[in-house]
């Protein structure tokens, strides 16, 4: 039955893998991480503009990285149904963290939220995480001066969240990588569900390190110039 | 496949040898000046390219190879999927709105698939139109479901341009399988070999010819790449080239000179105008999907100007 489940999920994820690739390109460029980095934890974060994202930049990765780069996703979501939980836990391989503030509610002892997280990392593996917390999605404004080539926006970014920073004050060693997934949010709109095959780019930037007495506001706002340095064209 | 046919594709692994051979000696030589000097070896990027160019030729040729054998349905099948190759690549570059969505929906799902449907029957009448007038209709009517009315017109432009271009023009080569030429039958195959042989040829001289004698750029602001001397040499060169090739076609050897010389003056305008998109977009490349030479429109922007032009002249006084 075990082994049973374990191709099963290989086919799976072959699957995932091969239609992202045949829709979008998935094309992986810039400091595109080789199969050196396995040895080390690292945080890839992205920006979120669809529910692809994490998919694409997984499915972008070094087949060898796939399986120690754990994407972090809500478990309300994936613990919904059968389905759902073996695509994240055997597909993914997914840390999953509760979100929202119902759940808060109805823990009787606090437990940090983060906890799944430092424990990926303490035991080597990567993360792939979305500090905006939610997808962005603002269309690119009429008025506009240049209404041109890549998705110029008014807020590329929204504000990061905490988390990324509370991460690297436990584990300063690990590398932070900003990725920067362009057109994805074209390729599947809010509310549509047949994916265009528009080419999406996923854009891997120079590892940046938490450098131990920066304090939140300075650590997240460098982070989030590292991944705008990542996006293509007018975002910049 | 034909005797003809296979003389041709051995002329052309013959051409790619010598090719390739120049590239490597270039290589080997440029290496060697360094050694000589008593530098660390450095590659040279236009050499690099040159070579990618090179190796890239090699693949498309085996495409092309593939598909020609299989004749009819294999051509077809293979400009479908290049009018899609091409049609993602605009459509990628230029920018949309979310309420484009069925609009470019449309396109991708029911414009491109239905084209060289019309094509593959035979449709004449239908798929000159199909593109120019239907969907040149119905695609503002889709773009304006979503009630968005921010950049309207240059919306709906940019998606009909797309089609336009990448799958209209484009279909424009296999759509020469259809035409009936006396004297000429069964042979429709060799006269696409000789159309994108002449526009490529052109495409290639005008580089080496630039490389080799550039110095006046002809469109700095559109295409700084491009000079007058390798326009000149390029398209004489190729001229003469599409000249000697007449038994591909049903032409004589001084109408043959003549078609070669506007498919690629066509061809020239072709690339200037792609050219001056990307440039529009900010982009140098419409991708990266073919190795030294950037994205599918890099390739075939020249083809995409010269194909409609060259079926309808050849439907008009050939058939």
């Amino acid at each position: 039955m075990r082994f049973f489940i374990k191709c099963l999920a290989r086919l799976v994820s072959w699957l995932i893998i091969t239609a992202a690739k045949l829709v979008t390109g998935a094309k992986a460029l810039g400091h595109v991480p080789n199969v050196e980095t396995k040895a080390k934890a690292r945080v890839y974060f992205a920006n979120h503009t669809s529910h692809g994202d994490f998919v694409l930049l997984w499915a972008a990765l070094n087949p060898k990285l796939r399986s120690s780069v754990r994407p972090v996703a809500g478990a309300d979501y994936w613990q919904s149904s059968k389905i759902r939980r073996f695509i994240i836990h055997q597909v993914f391989n997914g840390v999953l963290i509760a979100r929202g503030s119902k759940n808060k509610s109805e823990q009787s002892e606090p437990v940090n939220p983060l906890q799944p997280m430092l424990d990926a990392l303490s035991q080597g593996d990567s993360l792939i995480l979305f500090p905006e917390g939610t997808r962005n999605l603002a269309e690119p404004t009429p008025d506009h001066a240049t209404f041109s080539a890549s998705q110029a926006n008014n807020t590329p970014l929204l504000p990061f969240k905490a988390g990324l920073f509370h991460l690297l004050q436990q584990h300063p060693q690990v590398e932070c990588v900003p990725v920067w997934i362009a057109n994805i949010n074209r390729v599947m709109p809010k509310g549509r569900s047949l994916p265009l095959p528009l080419l999406c780019t996923v854009n891997f930037g120079e590892p940046i390190l938490y450098d131990g007495d920066e304090d939140k506001a300075a650590f997240l706002a460098r982070a989030q110039r590292a991944l705008l340095a990542q996006a293509p064209g007018e975002a910049q | 496949m034909s005797q003809d046919m296979i003389w041709l594709f051995s002329g052309l692994a013959i051409f790619l040898s010598v090719a390739s051979l120049i590239g490597k000696t270039l290589q080997l030589r440029s290496a060697r000046a360094y050694r000589k000097a008593g530098q660390a070896v450095v590659d040279n990027p236009v050499l690099e390219n040159l070579v990618a160019r090179i190796n890239a030729w090699w693949v498309m040729i085996g495409v092309l190879g593939i598909a020609f054998y299989f004749g009819q349905l294999g051509v077809t099948i293979l400009f479908f999927f290049i009018s899609f190759y091409a049609l993602r690549e605009f459509l990628t570059l230029v920018p949309t709105r979310n309420s484009d969505y069925p609009a470019l929906f449309a396109a991708f799902y029911f414009a491109l698939p239905m084209q060289y449907f019309l094509i593959g029957i035979s449709w004449y009448s239908l798929w000159v139109i199909f593109i120019p007038v239907y969907l040149f209709l119905l695609l503002p009517i889709l773009s304006s479901l979503g009630g968005d009315t921010a950049r309207f017109l240059e919306r709906t432009s940019k998606v009909q341009w797309g089609l336009m271009i990448a799958v209209y023009c484009v279909s424009a080569i296999p759509a020469l399988l259809l035409l009936d030429i006396k004297g000429f039958e069964g042979r429709n195959l060799l006269l696409i070999a000789w159309l994108i042989l002449v526009v490529q040829l052109s495409d290639v001289l005008q580089y080496v010819c630039g490389k080799l004698f550039g110095k006046t750029k002809i469109a700095p602001t559109l295409s700084p790449s491009k000079t007058v001397e390798g326009f000149v040499g390029g398209i004489a060169l190729s001229m003469l080239v599409g000249a000697a090739l007449y038994t591909m076609t049903p032409f004589q050897p001084w109408q043959a000179a003549l078609f070669a010389l506007l498919v690629n003056l066509l061809g020239f305008a072709g690339g200037i105008v792609m050219s001056a998109i990307k440039r529009d977009c900010g982009v140098k490349d419409w991708g990266n999907m073919i190795e030294g030479h950037g994205g599918m429109f890099d390739r075939i922007d020249s083809v995409c100007f010269a194909a409609p032009v060259f079926f309808h002249l050849v439907r008009y006084w050939w058939t």
